[in-house]
């Protein structure tokens, strides 16, 4: 049992990368089958993994050797409280979007694609969870890469039923080149001053490097590489589309985890490479990141609210929701980033049930997602539109669900900061959801429709895992102590053990 | 091209030798310069040769395209098989030394399997790459099927009377 343990690292990241090289050679009628044991098999390894850290104190720190070469010369993988809440929420809502995933696809892909479709599949999930756990720097840009290209693919899948989903996968593709680009140039500064790419090696000897100039031109790119990966304000803008114009399975995926393991990667490089200079990332994370997310969550409001199509203002919504994560980052206390992480966790559960629940009603007309043909289905799905509107109150922060937990504890890192002016813009934000959600609940529930009691088939498949998420949303609101437990572990581990 | 004998005779010629080239620097990788990428490479490069003299159907005849897809899958199995054999036999994920009686033994083994995946998965993702974007799939029995054939056969025509 304990030698199993210490393989967790690997087998996690392992076991979604293996299983896409077989889906893709079994016939395409298994592709979702594997898909389902591939993620379902990591969620497993990742509860272990996360119970054994909840009992661990701040300091432990589980380090994997890829190949058997110890670091700093060999591929490390490492897991600490942080690694350990963002893996188990990407594992849990990469589970949960599979189950949901063949019935999710309606018509959207032809049959004979779905084995090479939940290929990629796997290999974005596996790609993003290797972005997670690796602790060195380059190999973390091959994940990057891993990671992007295939979701890039899912994305362009949306093109059987709108051309345009390739323009919005092209220019996905094109920015996260970019951003990934821009990530690398930052780690050969960094490993050209220090020569190391371990990320621990390295932030022990860049506090000595002679001449600091180059360490910080190589932290402004690594930084704003990443922003662009984590879709933060203003470079977010190949967002929208890409979730609104991929399948409605893919978008449930995305929305949940991609950029969730790119915010990890951001506070990372902040707090753990460059934690021994502590001045500058401090500067970066108060002077940049948080103007940028208040920046992002006024304007991705706004726009959500005069948005004509449920799925773009949910995507709209998804690049305020990063804002609170990068608020609360950017607050630099260890309050302040232990609500960045309970955010992570929660606004995963809340958009992964919101893009299932809304995948479920919308196949009732025909995958169509605007608001004209949403008119009138809460009654007539019951079951599907019931999940959704706890995941949506759960959105705006309703007391007794876990969005509610995320900005209490936002709100109240930001006020014992001292940021009076800024509570007050977050809570502002807040109300201002609530506009849209209502717009949803209109929509679903009180439009003037003739034919509201005829009930209309719901997928087992699409309520069960949205249920799920419902639940854990109410669950989490009332017992939080899952999830900021962790998060306060996370941010005691990254403030170096001091609490 | 398909009507030019010296491009016909050189490349049937070359083939053969192309292929033992890029094994030589398969199996060389270990030892000194080489590797799987590059022999990948180049064994491709005979394929693509080949169909770019004797026409994308040939080529489609010689390396069916449903093959092509499956090395692909196939190559990067080997690599993660090696890696999960180390696993079941005890050690970290591609710990090579476990594979044989003594770690220098066991890395020589690891290396060559390991570099045998990366060179199939790259032989056959870059010939699947040459075939996609060489024979981009129009619809068969459409208007613009039937124009692009006639445009083919008129070049072909000229290309002969050259």
């Amino acid at each position: 049992m304990i030698e199993w343990m210490l393989h967790l690292p690997g087998i996690i990241v392992v076991i979604p990368l293996v299983m896409a090289i077989i889906v893709a050679l079994l016939p395409s009628r298994l592709g979702w089958l594997g898909a389902v044991i591939g993620s379902g098999l990591s969620f497993w390894a990742a509860i272990i993994l996360a119970l054994h850290m909840l009992e661990a104190n701040a300091m432990t720190r589980i380090s994997y050797f890829l190949g058997g070469w110890p670091p700093p010369w060999g591929i490390e993988f490492a897991v600490d409280h942080a690694t350990a809440l963002v893996i188990l929420t990407i594992t849990a809502l990469g589970f949960l979007s599979t189950m949901s995933g063949n019935a999710l696809i309606f018509k959207d892909i032809h049959d004979d694609d779905k084995g090479r479709f939940f290929a990629a599949w796997l290999l974005t999930l596996g790609g993003l969870l290797g972005l997670v756990m690796t602790a060195d720097a380059f190999n973390l840009f091959v994940f990057f890469e891993i990671s992007s290209l295939a979701s890039v693919t899912l994305v362009a899948m949306g093109s059987g039923r709108d051309k345009r989903a390739l323009v919005a996968a092209f220019n996905y593709l094109v920015i996260g080149a970019i951003g990934a680009t821009f990530y690398v140039i930052g780690v050969g500064f960094c490993y050209a001053m220090t020569g190391t790419l371990n990320m621990v090696d390295m932030a022990s000897r860049l506090p000595d490097v002679a001449n600091p100039i180059p360490v910080y031109i190589g932290l402004a790119f690594m930084v704003s590489g990443v922003m662009v990966k984590a879709a933060i304000f203003p470079v977010h803008i190949w967002l929208p589309p890409s979730y609104g114009f991929a399948p409605m399975a893919v978008t449930s995926l995305l929305a949940a985890i991609a950029t969730k393991a790119s915010l990890y990667v951001l506070i990372r490089i902040l707090m753990t490479i460059f934690g021994g200079i502590a001045d500058i990332p401090l500067l970066i994370m108060q002077w940049v990141l948080m103007p940028l997310a208040l920046m992002a969550i006024l304007l991705g409001t706004i726009l959500a609210i005069y948005e004509k199509d449920a799925k773009f203002m949910l995507a709209h919504s998804s690049v305020a929701q990063i804002g609170y994560i990068v608020l609360g980052f950017g607050v630099a206390t260890l309050a302040g980033v232990q609500s960045g992480f309970i955010h992570i966790a929660n606004h995963a559960m809340i958009k992964g049930g919101m893009f299932i629940g809304l995948g479920g009603l919308a196949m009732a007309v025909a995958g169509k997602t605007d608001f004209s043909n949403l008119a009138g289905l809460g009654r007539r799905m019951p079951l599907t539109s019931s999940g959704f509107l706890i995941c949506g109150l759960s959105l705006i922060g309703v007391p007794l669900t876990a969005g509610f937990i995320s900005k209490f504890y936002l709100v109240s890192a930001i006020i014992s900061a001292g940021y009076w002016q800024i509570a007050a813009i977050v809570l502002l934000s807040s109300a201002l959801s609530v506009i849209y959600l209502w717009r949803l609940v209109e929509t679903l529930w009180f439009s003037p429709v003739t034919d509201v009691e005829t009930r209309l088939p719901e997928q087992p498949m699409i309520y069960i895992p949205l249920w799920l998420l419902a639940g854990a949303n109410i669950w989490l609101g009332i017992d939080a102590g899952l999830i900021t437990g962790l998060a306060k572990m996370a941010s005691i581990t990254l403030f170096g053990g001091i609490s | 091209m398909k009507n030019n004998p010296i491009l016909r005779v050189i490349s049937k010629t070359l083939f053969a030798p192309i292929i033992l080239y890029g094994l030589y620097v398969q199996f060389h990788g270990d030892f000194g310069p080489g590797g799987g990428f590059q022999a990948g490479v180049i064994i491709a490069a005979a394929f693509i040769l080949y169909g770019m003299v004797f026409s994308l159907d040939e080529l489609k005849l010689l390396a069916p395209p449903s093959i092509v897809h499956a090395l692909m899958a196939l190559g990067a199995l080997i690599y993660a098989g090696v890696g999960i054999a180390t696993f079941l036999l005890g050690a970290e994920f591609l710990n090579y030394d476990v594979l044989a009686d003594y770690p220098a033994k066991g890395q020589h083994y690891g290396i060559i399997l390991v570099e045998f995946g990366v060179g199939l998965t790259v032989a056959s993702t870059i010939l699947g790459l040459f075939m996609a974007f060489a024979g981009f799939d129009i619809p068969k029995n459409t208007a613009r099927d039937k124009n692009r054939k006639a445009v083919g056969r008129s070049q072909n025509k000229r290309a002969s009377d050259d």
